[in-house]
């Protein structure tokens, strides 16, 4: 794809199989989205009753923020843990959270009855004693501070150089202030389903669920960042500098590290969760099975794998490894809001979502890759503006 | 007293939550350390299984008072019991038909809003379109409602229904316990057109001595178990029944703690991770700032050091040199002398004075 359009002076064709495929993507999306707001919820998607939440909150939602988590990881090692060498991540990371948290946004437009009573709780009515108030008014300030630290890279595009100077003396603050808000709404997403505990499979629901969903979600940001940037390697090269291209490497290694050790961590506190409401015995159930496949299977495997990567410096291993740990995010999520989710309920009642809903997270997934694309090839991300280097 | 407990906490949690910092700690705390035992004088509606026909007249009623659409099998339309049907937007209570276990005994058993004394739905909902009334009942407001459904997340027993098919003005769908009769002095609709007094209305303290009389004067009639007393923290509405309510689709596993209870620990701990972290992550880079800061002055002064002892070492060897050179040109004079003596010692015969002289030179 960008090969091609990197071949020159000929009037290169708008139809290349990239513009093809997320044309189409995009096209049906709109139809959907047309659906959607005319048919009301129950024309696209399968929810019923039992299951108000489908999809569009276990994926586009949950792990929709769980995966944007590259973004406060990434700028806490950088700035406050004084990590210098992860600084060339610490862009790419912010773009892609202010755009993942953007289209959870506005995957939520689709999913909630009413989307223009959206900033209600904030509003006009605060429901205080709700955790989705929580993540509702963290996860409109951390858009915020996203929004403004991503700013710089515009600023520099369009040559703003005094506001950018503002910005940047923002930086350590904003980072502050997101690393507190990403703390407070990655676990409080997780704590969501606390409410529940008749609904949630013991294996899955536990007290601790806001911490498993914190902590996962650190390895999920790592993990995400090393395969951003082994896409970004393939797909935009020529977009990099080499102070990018040589630093990515580093990245990948003390990444990698330090997501091996927090997932051995994870497994731990998992441990103790299943002794402290003694659920042993559900492991030896078909359940058991399922959380086992997640827990060793999708953490303590790759946890396992990245230590070897990082043990004999194999970047190409780590990479494949960091798309395992995101699917092990993935599956998480998903068991936690969908499959382990009214697990009592006969099978014929339960939920399996339409092929409109999954067309509608598709879309929404495919607007993301455009825009990044968009701003990644124009705006200083993968590479540093040669006014601006001194910072 | 014009102000209830509840409003109180829900303004000091509204006011804490005002700044981002300081959510709800005040609510929370009270939600966790003590047992929220419903507003005194508050309604409920006992239901006794044991006298249930499955007539079906409640859910007439019901549909009337409530002003719901007409349904597609009437109401005096028995076949309906064999299915297992649920609530939905426009049904606010079914009666359900169950043979625990004598097959030409059947069970009827009514469903609706249970009418929590401290319910999940209204502590989950975000916007408080649910809120618990001092009458009991719970109501919603749909002028609030967003529509993110986490009130049905919630509810463990599935209550609430949502209008999936309305594109703009979806709403949550539930029992209200006839909330506005209430205010008005009547009874519920469902208890009103009861023939058969399965349904009771009244005080919720009193349904409870009503219904523990009951078992006591037959207990060969009911087991001994008030669903809702403290089923979830306890419910507005209660049951009496002659089999074990699990046999009757009523879960039994729920546990005797509120739902707002769960959700407290994580709520309290919300001011603390903004403190805690404030001060963690400033404190993180405070240290590294001064780590990068002293490793700097190490360099500078590791830098100044070795200067000086190279310095010193090139004057050693400077002065060392000078030495040597100085020794050599001392010899070198040294041996000139001696050998110029030694000349001026030898006999000149052997040799012309004047050859000599010249090499001399
Ligand atoms: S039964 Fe469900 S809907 Fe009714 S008050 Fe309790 S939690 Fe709310
Ligand atoms: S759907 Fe409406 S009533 Fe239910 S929790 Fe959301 S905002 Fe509250
Ligand atoms: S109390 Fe009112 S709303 Fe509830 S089931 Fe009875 S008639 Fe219907």
């Amino acid at each position: 794809m960008e090969q091609q359009q990197a071949a020159p002076p000929m009037q290169q064709s708008f139809f290349t199989p990239f513009n093809v495929i997320t044309g189409t993507i995009l096209l049906m999306g709109m139809v959907l989205t047309v659906l959607r707001f005319t048919g009301g919820l129950g024309a696209v998607t399968n929810l019923d009753h039992n299951t108000p939440w489908g999809i569009w909150i276990g994926f586009d939602l949950l792990c929709g923020v769980a995966l944007a988590a590259g973004g406060y990881v990434t700028s806490a090692a950088c700035y406050i843990f004084g990590l210098k060498k992860f600084h060339s991540a610490v862009r790419p990371a912010i773009l892609t959270a202010f755009l993942g948290y953007a289209l959870v946004v506005l995957a939520l437009t689709y999913d909630v009855g009413r989307p223009w009573r959206l900033p209600y709780p904030i509003l006009v009515s605060p429901g205080t004693s709700s955790l989705l108030f929580e993540v509702a008014l963290c996860v409109m300030l951390y858009l915020t501070v996203l929004f403004v630290e991503f700013s710089p890279a515009a600023m520099e595009w369009l040559g703003l150089r005094k506001a950018r100077t503002l910005v940047m003396r923002l930086v350590l603050m904003l980072t502050i202030f997101g690393v507190i808000l990403s703390t407070m709404h990655q676990s409080s997403l997780g704590a969501l389903y606390l409410i529940a505990p008749s609904k949630l499979h013991p294996l899955w629901y536990s007290t601790y669920l806001a911490l498993f969903f914190f902590v996962s979600s650190m390895f999920a940001g790592l993990s995400m960042v090393i395969f951003e940037s082994s896409l970004s390697h393939r797909y935009l090269h020529k977009h990099m500098d080499h102070h990018h291209l040589d630093n990515s490497n580093d990245v990948a290694l003390g990444f990698a590290k330090a997501a091996s050790f927090i997932m051995i961590g994870y497994l731990f506190i998992q441990m103790i969760g299943l002794a402290i409401d003694n659920d042993w015995h559900h492991l030896a159930t078909g359940w058991g099975a399922w959380y086992l496949l997640e827990l060793i299977g999708f953490v303590a495997l790759p946890a396992l794998v990245y230590a070897v990567g990082v043990r004999e410096k194999n970047i190409r291993l780590i990479r494949w490894t960091s798309v395992w740990v995101v699917l092990g995010i993935i599956f998480n999520r998903l068991n936690v809001s969908l499959v382990a989710f009214n697990w009592q309920l006969p099978a014929s009642q339960r939920y399996f979502p339409s092929w409109m809903e999954i067309g509608t997270t598709l879309f929404i997934v495919t607007l993301g890759v455009v825009i990044y694309r968009f701003i990644a090839t124009r705006m200083p991300i993968l590479y540093e503006h040669p006014d601006y280097q001194e910072d | 007293m014009g102000i209830t407990r509840r409003q109180l906490l829900g303004w000091m949690a509204a006011g804490a939550g005002a700044g981002a910092g300081g959510l709800v700690p005040t609510s929370v705390r009270a939600a966790a350390n003590m047992h929220f035992a419903g507003f005194p004088q508050s309604k409920g509606v006992l239901h006794d299984i044991t006298l249930c026909i499955g007539c079906r007249k409640c859910e007439a009623a019901c549909n009337t008072v409530n002003e719901l659409p007409a349904p597609e099998t009437p109401f005096d339309n028995l076949d309906v019991l064999k299915l297992d049907r649920q609530l939905s937007p426009e049904t606010y209570t079914v009666v359900n038909r169950f043979y625990p276990t004598d097959p030409r005994k059947p069970q009827f058993v009514k469903k609706q809003c249970n009418h929590c004394l401290e319910p999940a739905c209204a502590s989950a909902c975000f916007v408080k379109a649910l809120r618990k009334q001092k009458t009991g009942a719970v109501t919603y407001d749909e002028s609030l409602c967003v529509g993110c459904r986490y009130c049905m997340i919630a509810c463990p027993f599935n209550v609430p229904a949502y209008e999936y098919h309305k594109a703009l003005t979806p709403r949550v769908m539930k029992c209200t316990m006839c909330h506005p009769r209430i205010e008005k002095g009547l009874q519920p609709g469902c208890v009103e057109a009861c023939p058969k007094e399965a349904l009771t209305f009244g005080h919720r303290d009193e349904l409870i001595r009503a219904a523990r009389q009951r078992i006591e004067r037959h207990p060969e009639r009911y087991i001994n178990h008030i669903y809702g007393e403290t089923e979830m923290g306890g419910t507005s509405w209660l049951y009496l029944a002659g089999h074990p309510f699990g046999t009757l689709g009523m879960r039994e596993d729920l546990g005797v703690v509120s739902a707002p209870e769960f959700t407290s620990g994580a709520l309290a701990i919300v001011p603390m991770i903004v403190s805690v972290g404030v001060m963690l992550l400033t404190g993180i880079y405070a240290i590294n700032q001064r780590r990068e800061k002293i490793a700097d002055e190490e360099r500078r002064d590791a830098v100044d050091q070795t200067r000086e002892e190279f310095e010193a070492l090139m004057q050693q060897k400077l002065s060392e040199q000078k030495k040597a050179a100085e020794k050599a040109k001392d010899a070198a004079i040294k041996r000139e002398v001696e050998k110029a003596l030694a000349e001026a010692a030898k006999p000149e015969a052997d040799q012309p004075a004047g050859e000599e002289n010249g090499k001399e030179e």
